[in-house]
């Protein structure tokens, strides 16, 4: 990869979110979808002073919270048959319901009771919210709530749909909206115009159900960003704009935990992990590393400094080295998991599926658990970071952990 | 639309001031369809309505009748907007009009969930007035609050030990609920207290089937071969089969949950399809739904016409995962289903099996009219559960 291929993705991100800021957290694990937060002032030491504030849902879900300025958006659904979707705007400051905007779900709303419709984080450009359902309702609306465009992708693709939930989250990439919709049956991924909703591309896809998110790589020629489609067999790394592949990687990928692309490396959750440098049209990926000891469970990797974490189901927080996969040590946290963990400066969070947020300073030789704070409620979204604060979201609250 | 329907968005929208306006903008949105077909100017339209007032909250609601799924969610999202704003404001909504128009069972049935939900809203008080007069409403919604008034006061009975109430609450509530949930607490409950309960009958399952199998299906090829019982039923004829030969079989399931087994006649069979077959004798010709619960590919024939098919394995299944509208003719209709099982050796991939009733939209069973008697064997409350799955 050219030396700045890392600097040409982040311009083109950047000039794709122009109404952001660098506090805003606008999709599943933020800024490049890595997890990690720019922030420097978040709360390290937590406890229940800790809690900015707790607002109650109307409705279950398991989608990250997005953060752009001083609103927070999230999803949730609701009914006994979870096709009522809602789309929720909160006040950062206090809580305080701004608008939530209701739909009926127009695709299949079964799932695994411990998911729900409302598993897909949804996405923001800083103007437009994109927020996708395990239904494949695909909403846009503004930030004031007006709504912008509606699709049904379970109604245009009959047969696509999962029956133990969707989860995938959709990506924005400039002007197209990036929709994973991996199944067993009618198995895609589709870019979507993000001002009308029409289809650029859909793209078939291996049939096999697939929770994993789609990140961003760069071409390594041109620098322009390509985003990596992740299922069973390994990757396809397509043109955001036309769909078409630039590369691909066959050995092998989860279909669970979604890949993370950080100093210029794509780790991928792939029989254990593999580093690989990102190739271009008709240039392989280059591997760097690979190392089937660091094998993620639901939790996605996270690179954080010189490190790159994996958490299993159980707890165990794994180190390696990022250079060459390198195990440096094992932390064993409170379980069990599903949340991926986020961080900042040398800071992780972890959440478990009971509530429990642990702090993890990584910089320890071991690793260490430096304060935990116990929600009492079951987690499985990922927690999302803005505004010097953390957002963890469960089916019956959204709770403010620090900030102003 | 229908004509009713038009009379009734026509006198709804003739109390409105701009009513060009209004009107042009409801049929943008209205013509919204599938790929994102007209999303443009539906999302015009939505922007100049929801700055409407109060008074346009009942023609809007109105505008849903008939209206698709799409422009159905464009509608209720406006009304959104327009109450929250106009409550946030300090001002009322029209409660009568809402009333008048709830009470009108022809308009949709969301939309009138909707509108008591606005009701309620504002007066929760006439919210529970309203309750008792949705037990045998079009609108499901509507109908499980109201049916859940009833089983509350049975269990209010229970608990203080007056049985015979409690039986007379929860017959009652059996008789309207068509909420699955609703209506396996009941038929617990009642069974507790010594009643009997058909629940196949209340649901429609179809019990008696004529089965056949095992077909091949090693690496999934069953489900795209045209096996001899898809190209003519002949209840008479014997063929190879993948292991022996293939005869159909009578089949009857006395499971709660009209759960048709094929490991039962066939074996524990791994990568293998089987066909099942019945007749339903219609008293009419009238709408109607085929309901499906299976965890295997499947694929299901209405009258000699492929309904639909579907090629997951072992995701999970429950109660009317499938719905698949018909239009039932009056007497003999037949319906084919095929059933695929995988090679996955796991154990939760034992099942070769589902489940199919026929109702109305609201779940409300609609019976052959030679309906056989439920069979009689051990109660199983056996059903597909997607708990029960893993990935």
């Amino acid at each position: 990869m050219k030396p700045n291929s890392t600097s040409a993705l982040v311009a083109v991100l950047f000039a794709s979110a122009s109404f952001t800021s660098a506090a805003d957290w606008l999709q599943f694990r933020g800024p490049g979808g890595t997890g990690i937060s720019p922030e420097a002032n978040l709360p390290v030491q937590l406890g229940e002073k800790s809690v900015a504030w707790k607002a109650a849902l109307t409705g279950r879900g398991l989608s990250s919270p997005v953060i752009v300025g001083d609103r927070v958006f999230l999803t949730a659904c609701s009914s006994t048959e979870q096709d009522r979707l809602h789309v929720i705007c909160l006040s950062a400051k206090d809580g305080k319901k701004l608008w939530e905007r209701q739909f009926w779900a127009t695709g299949r709303t079964m799932s695994h009771p411990k998911t729900s419709v409302a598993a897909n984080t949804p996405c923001s450009d800083g103007k437009r919210l994109f927020c996708l359902f395990s239904s494949n309702d695909v909403l846009c609306l503004d930030l004031d709530g007006n709504v912008l465009w509606l699709r049904g992708l379970g109604r245009d693709y009959p047969n696509a749909s999962n029956s133990l939930g969707m989860a995938a989250s959709p990506i924005v990439v400039g002007d197209t909206l990036v929709v994973p919709v991996e199944n067993d049956s009618e198995s895609f991924s589709a870019g979507l115009d993000v001002a009308t909703g029409a289809n650029r591309w859909k793209r078939d896809r291996p049939k096999l159900a697939c929770w994993a998110t789609p990140v961003l790589v760069p071409d390594a020629k041109s620098g322009q960003p390509l985003v990596v489609l992740q299922s069973g067999p390994g990757l396809s790394v397509v043109d955001a704009r036309t769909g078409q592949e630039a590369w691909y990687f066959t050995d092998g990928a989860s279909t669970m935990s979604s890949s993370v692309f950080a100093n210029g490396v794509l780790y991928v959750p792939s029989k254990g992990m593999a580093a690989m440098k990102p190739g271009a049209a008709g240039v392989h990926p280059e591997t760097v590393w690979h190392n089937n000891q660091l094998s993620p469970a639901t939790a996605s990797p996270v690179v954080l400094g010189d490190k790159l974490f994996t958490l299993n189901s159980a707890g165990i927080l794994t180190a390696a080295d990022i250079k060459d996969g390198k195990r440096l040590w094992q932390l064993r946290t409170t379980g069990p998991h599903s949340a991926t963990p986020v961080g900042f400066g040398k800071h992780l969070y972890l959440v478990n599926e009971k509530g429990l947020v642990q702090v993890v300073d990584t910089s320890a030789p071991e690793g260490a658990v430096v304060s935990t704070l116990d929600l009492k409620d079951t987690i499985i979204g990922t927690p999302s970071i803005a505004g010097g604060a953390v957002y963890v979201r469960s089916d019956k609250a959204l709770v403010k952990l620090g900030g102003s | 639309m229908k004509p009713l329907r038009l009379l009734l968005l026509g006198s709804a929208l003739a109390a409105l001031p701009a009513q060009a306006d209004f009107k042009s903008d409801i049929a943008a949105i209205r013509q919204v369809g599938g790929e994102g077909k007209g999303n443009v100017p539906a999302a015009a339209a939505w922007q100049s309505l929801a700055k409407g007032g109060a008074q346009t909250l009942v023609p809007l609601l109105a505008a849903m009748d008939d209206a698709n799924d799409f422009a159905a969610n464009y509608l209720r999202s406006a009304v959104d907007a327009i109450a929250d704003r106009e409550l946030a404001a300090g001002r009322k909504l029209p409660q009568a009009e809402l009333e008048k128009f709830l009470a009108d069972t022809k308009h949709n049935p969301r939309a009138r969930r909707l509108a008591y939900e606005l009701i309620a809203r504002v007066s929760p008080a006439t919210g529970e007035k309203l309750l008792p007069t949705f037990l045998n409403d079009p609108s499901v919604e509507l109908r499980r609050d109201a049916v859940q008034r009833l089983i509350d006061a049975a269990d209010k009975a229970l608990a203080a030990q007056d049985k015979a109430a409690a039986t007379k609450e929860f017959s009652n509530a059996l008789t309207y609920a068509r909420d699955e949930a609703q209506i396996k607490k009941v038929a617990g409950e009642l069974r507790k207290l010594g009643q009997e309960v058909d629940l196949p009958r209340h649901f429609g399952f179809l019990t008696h089937w004529k089965l056949i199998g095992a077909f091949d299906n090693t690496k999934l090829v069953g489900f795209n071969t045209a096996y001899p019982p898809e190209k003519a039923v002949d209840l008479a004829a014997i063929y190879d089969g993948k292991l022996e030969k293939a005869r159909w079989v009578d089949v009857a399931t006395p499971n709660d949950y009209g759960m048709v087994d094929f490991n039962k006649p066939f074996g524990d069979l791994k990568g293998v399809t089987g066909y099942a077959f019945t007749e339903f004798n219609a008293a009419a010709a009238r709408p109607a739904e085929l309901r499906l619960g299976c965890k295997n590919g499947w694929k299901i024939w209405f009258n000699g016409k492929l309904l639909f098919g579907r090629d997951e394995y072992h995701r999970g299944a429950r109660i009317d995962q499938y719905r698949l509208p018909v239009e039932l003719k009056a007497g003999k209709n037949t319906i084919l289903v095929k059933v695929c099982q995988n090679e996955d050796v796991k154990d939760w991939t034992k099942e070769w099996e589902f489940q199919l009733r026929v109702c109305d939209a609201t779940g409300t069973a609609i019976l052959a009219k030679d309906r056989p008697p439920t069979p009689k064997g051990p109660v199983s409350a056996k059903k597909a559960e997607g708990k029960k799955e893993a990935k």
